[in-house]
């Protein structure tokens, strides 16, 4: 929503991709979010992941539903076309436009409104659907358009910047999208950029249901002393499981790190995911394990961040359909209409 | 004792069963086997909303005239089911027969006085002639076919031929269903007066017509329509439209390693269902969901965004009686204004009205080009009557010169060659808009969709003559709607008549009997079959060249009706309710009694008052 126009200019020395691209051509319109926003940090992570893996930012489709993080779609990737849907409505828009072409890349966006709350049971589906998608929560536990209210990701104990506890347990989505069969799961903290931005990548080079839960601090109505979700608390907690590369091409390994100190996962597509670990006994393909590990530490009160599961060879709503390679929507006539004989047909057996 | 009623190709046979019996394929032999011997029937399921145990009845109206809607009343009670005995035995018509199964005796104050007997000891013969206990159940049915076949005079020959075509190349299951005929005739035969006074003629009456579900039909017609995308969650009486889509695309769409020409998602519920016919569309797949009144409900929200966002979608609704759960295995046309109006703020959406599974076929094919035409929702408006009962009907028919109609869609070559693209730019001066599908271009044709208002190349906005300009523009896209939509049917009556009557949907069989009925009277009415909303102008022309209009419906508040007047700015004093909505099909009794008598009370004003 802005309304302001951005400028073009920008310096001639600007670093290009593969593509000829810089960073530039993956941006949108000027933000209209809360100056120190999480959201647009993450919006940045974006722009920056896309730019850095030569995505053409119109074989792009940028999905979202309705608040603040639906909004930023229209603030990265201005040459994608984006669906700002209805409110916890994202991920049936996606599934359907998955379903028509399968060959553009789905990110979608929501917040924890739009996913943990009104959209929960959507969000859950289209996870369990196995969405070949990224979908990304921008997590602020609060409702920011409608000035401060508490979320379904609030924790228990959480305080409102008007002094009110919360007193309902939160909805982990985490968990949620492990438990239903996500394939590619990390949480991330707008904060750490470079943190985020590998995962995004991960996100976006993986062939499945891949999401990523990604604490954004409201700077306007959770930011405060006694809130989980400002950045002071998250910063103090956040124990991240692991660091992160996503490598395209086929580079060998030349920073020095101990033995045992490095996984690399390879994903159905050729990309490394290289994985340097920061807890020695965490193994991010366990999805059970990955399970109570969060548990566990969820209990002792620490943000768990980094890749938490990768399955790296996933199957996605498509396969399990069984359609055709070629895109639905670009099939024609032929293709589709069985004729007038195959009618004729048809009548007779009718009669 | 009355008189048996006698009649030749023109009687009413209704069977009580219980539900998961294995009655049905039974009654469909009997059905089919009067149509191959050329005599037209209507045929309707009257069902209860469970699975197992509860009664079930299958009415058919035998009709050597081709009247297709409900009769009314029952010549002969094939009584199956001894949970209804009682209503099932008050229900045939004065002379008319009873049919049941006389293994044990039943004292004759279960009976009439005024109507006649016959008893079949099935189960006996049944327990005679099978061991396995589901055996006995199944064979039975196919058993009172076979007495009926005697006493009706259906020809044995037809029933065989069906039976080697329902088991073609499985004789194992064949031989069985034969025998068990052929023991029902045979008894039949041996211990009844037979033929009884109905009976059956071969006829040339049926011709090249199909018998067929108006939901199998919707959902073929979205095969042919290119439907790529099917979206659905089950509800009674839709579930079997999603189902035939699936039929017939998996028959038409599979290639040969076995992957698929389309996607069928059974969403969790129908907001997600919507989500992602609208979000397929968005993408340039045609997509639909079926749905009934309750699905309509839920559908709201989005239906409101496809319509502003301007994005194809075709909601097909099977209507049931509502409100709320109402009747779900009842029918109703009672969701007309639901679907006219659907959604907050100010909308106006396509609506059609198929009267047969012909139509069924053909708008359900329709409703795609109409989406992709408009940029808009497309209702095509069922009930269950049409939706779940097999109807003898017009072949379906296909063109194959005929290709699907994308509408406006700017291609990379378009944008490239520098064609200016607005999103909701009214470029051709007919209201409707160019859109793009993603991914078309590298840097031309890229927009943001949203429920939001906007200018006319997509940017958000609040100033108010942009949204006025924009809400002005959806009402001109509906004013090119009334052109391209299926025009109404007019059928005049013989003499000049101050007096018409419009209907639509399922009433048609019944209204085109009725009116015969009327006209055999002398009362003449001319008839608009309205086949689509918006109205055609045709339509305010048939009202304006009419006193008074009877309008036909099978709902309780005069949906139509109050459409009629609200969009062609019609007095309501002009307009003469006809209203049907128990559940059960309108009858053209029902029909000839509520215009007939009115106008005959207006000629003879007295008459009414004399009879009282």
């Amino acid at each position: 929503m802005s309304f302001l126009p951005k400028p073009k200019l920008h310096h001639p020395k600007l670093p290009t991709n593969a593509l000829g691209y810089t960073r530039r051509d993956y941006e949108g319109a000027i933000s209209t979010l809360c100056a120190g926003c999480g959201h647009d940090s993450i919006s940045a992570a974006i722009i920056q992941a896309c730019f850095e893996l030569d995505i053409e930012p119109h074989r792009v489709a940028k999905m979202s539903g309705i608040g603040c993080s639906s909004k930023t779609p229209d603030y990265f990737l201005g040459a994608s076309h984006g669906f700002n849907s209805v409110h916890g409505r994202m991920p049936s828009v996606l599934t359907g436009a998955n379903l028509a072409n399968r060959e553009l890349l789905y990110l979608g966006v929501s917040g924890d409104g739009d996913s943990a709350s009104i959209g929960f049971g959507q969000f859950a589906h289209s996870i369990r659907r196995g969405v070949n998608m990224t979908y990304i929560v921008e997590n602020n536990g609060v409702y920011g358009l409608t000035k401060g209210q508490f979320s379904a990701t609030s924790d228990k104990g959480s305080k409102a910047k008007k002094g009110t506890v919360n007193t309902d347990e939160a909805i982990d989505l985490i968990g949620i999208a492990l438990q239903l069969g996500a394939t590619y799961v990390a949480r991330s903290f707008s904060g750490d950029k470079d943190q985020l931005v590998p995962l995004i990548k991960g996100a976006m080079r993986h062939d499945g249901p891949a999401f990523i839960d990604c604490i954004s601090p409201c700077v306007a109505f959770n930011n405060h002393e006694g809130s989980t979700k400002s950045y002071d608390f998250v910063r103090e907690h956040n124990e991240a499981m692991n660091r992160l590369d996503v490598i395209t091409g086929r580079a060998p390994i030349t920073a020095d790190y101990a033995p045992g100190e490095v996984r690399e996962v390879e994903q159905h597509d050729g990309s490394i995911l290289r994985l340097r670990k920061l807890h020695a006994e965490y193994d991010p393909t366990d999805r059970v394990a990955a399970m109570n590990h969060l548990h566990e530490r969820k209990a002792a009160g620490e943000i768990v961040t980094g890749l938490l599961f990768i399955d790296p060879d996933p199957r996605d709503l498509h396969a399990n359909l069984g359609t055709v390679a070629r895109p639905l929507n670009r099939l024609g006539d032929a293709a589709l209409v069985p004729g007038a004989a195959a009618l004729e047909a048809i009548n007779a057996g009718l009669r | 004792m009355r008189d048996p009623v006698t009649a030749v190709n023109d009687f009413v046979v209704k069977f009580a069963n219980v539900n998961g019996s294995g009655s049905a394929s039974a009654n469909q032999l009997f059905a089919k086997a009067i149509l191959r011997m050329g005599i037209p029937i209507a045929s309707r399921n009257i069902f209860p909303s469970n699975i197992q145990g509860l009664p079930t009845w299958f009415e058919v109206r035998v009709s050597g005239e081709g009247h297709l809607g409900r009769r009314g009343g029952v010549d002969l009670m094939v009584a199956m089911n001894p949970q209804t005995w009682e209503r099932d035995v008050a229900e045939i018509d004065p002379g008319g027969y009873l049919f049941y199964d006389s293994t044990r005796p039943m004292p004759q104050s279960r009976f009439r006085e005024d109507i006649h007997v016959i008893g079949v000891p099935l189960t006996e013969m049944c327990n005679a002639a099978y061991t396995e206990a589901r055996q006995r159940q199944l064979l039975k049915n196919i058993m009172y076919v076979g007495a009926l076949s005697a006493l009706l005079q259906i020809d044995p020959a037809v029933v065989e031929t069906l039976l080697s075509e329902q088991y073609k190349g499985k004789e194992k299951l064949a031989k069985p269903n034969r025998d068990a005929f052929e023991m029902g005739r045979d008894w039949a035969l041996a211990n009844l007066p037979c033929p009884i006074g109905l009976t059956l003629e071969r006829a040339d009456k049926v011709g090249d017509r199909i018998y067929v579900d108006g939901n199998s039909a919707a959902g073929l017609g979205a095969v042919y329509g290119g439907a790529t995308v099917c979206a659905w969650y089950p509800i009674t009486p839709s579930t079997s439209l999603a189902e035939g889509f699936e039929r017939y695309a998996k028959k038409f769409r599979t290639d040969p390693d076995g992957r698929k020409r389309y996607a069928i998602v059974q969403a969790e519920d129908e907001l997600a269902s919507i989500g992602v016919v609208i979000g397929a569309a968005w993408n340039g797949a045609r997509a639909f969901t079926a749905t009934s009144g309750p699905g309509i409900s839920l559908m709201q929200e989005f239906v409101g965004l496809s319509y502003f966002a301007e994005i194809p979608s075709v909601i097909f609704d099977v209507q049931r009686a509502g409100p709320s759960t109402g009747m779900p295995t009842r029918t109703q046309q009672s969701d007309v204004l639901a679907a006219a109006y659907a959604s907050h703020g100010d909308t106006k959406h396509i609506v059609l009205f198929p009267e047969d599974p012909h139509e069924c076929f053909a708008f359900g094919a329709d409703a795609f080009d109409l989406a992709d035409r408009l940029q808009q929702p497309v209702f095509v408006l069922l009930d269950l009557d049409i939706g779940m009962n097999d109807w003898l009907c017009e072949p379906f028919a296909w063109d194959d010169s005929r290709r699907m109609d994308r509408g406006k869609v700017m291609t990379a070559e378009e944008l490239e060659a520098g064609r200016v693209f607005g999103r909701y730019l009214d470029a051709d001066g007919d209201g409707i808009p160019y859109r793009t599908y993603p991914g078309t271009h590298p840097s031309k044709g890229a927009f943001f969709t949203r429920g939001t208002s906007r200018d006319r190349f997509a940017k958000y906005t609040e100033v108010g003559a942009a949204y006025v300009d924009n809400m002005q523009r959806l009402l001109q896209k509906f004013e090119t709607a009334k052109s391209l939509v299926p025009h109404p049917v007019l059928r005049q009556a013989k003499e000049p008549t101050r007096t018409g009557v419009i209907y639509y949907g399922s009433s048609s069989a019944a209204m085109k009997e009725a009116l015969a009925a009327l006209e055999a009277e002398g009362i003449h009415v001319d008839a608009l079959r309205i086949r689509a909303f918006p109205f055609h102008q045709d339509v305010e022309a048939f009202v304006a060249a009419h006193d008074q209009v009877f309008v036909v419906e099978q709902n309780r508040d005069a949906q139509l009706r109050t459409l009629l007047m609200n969009e062609c700015s019609i007095a309501p004093q002009q307009l003469i309710p006809v209203l049907h909505y128990d559940g059960t099909p309108i009858t053209a009794r029902f029909i000839r009694a509520a215009i007939g008598d009115k106008v005959l009370a207006q000629i003879l004003p007295f008459a009414g008052a004399a009879a009282e």
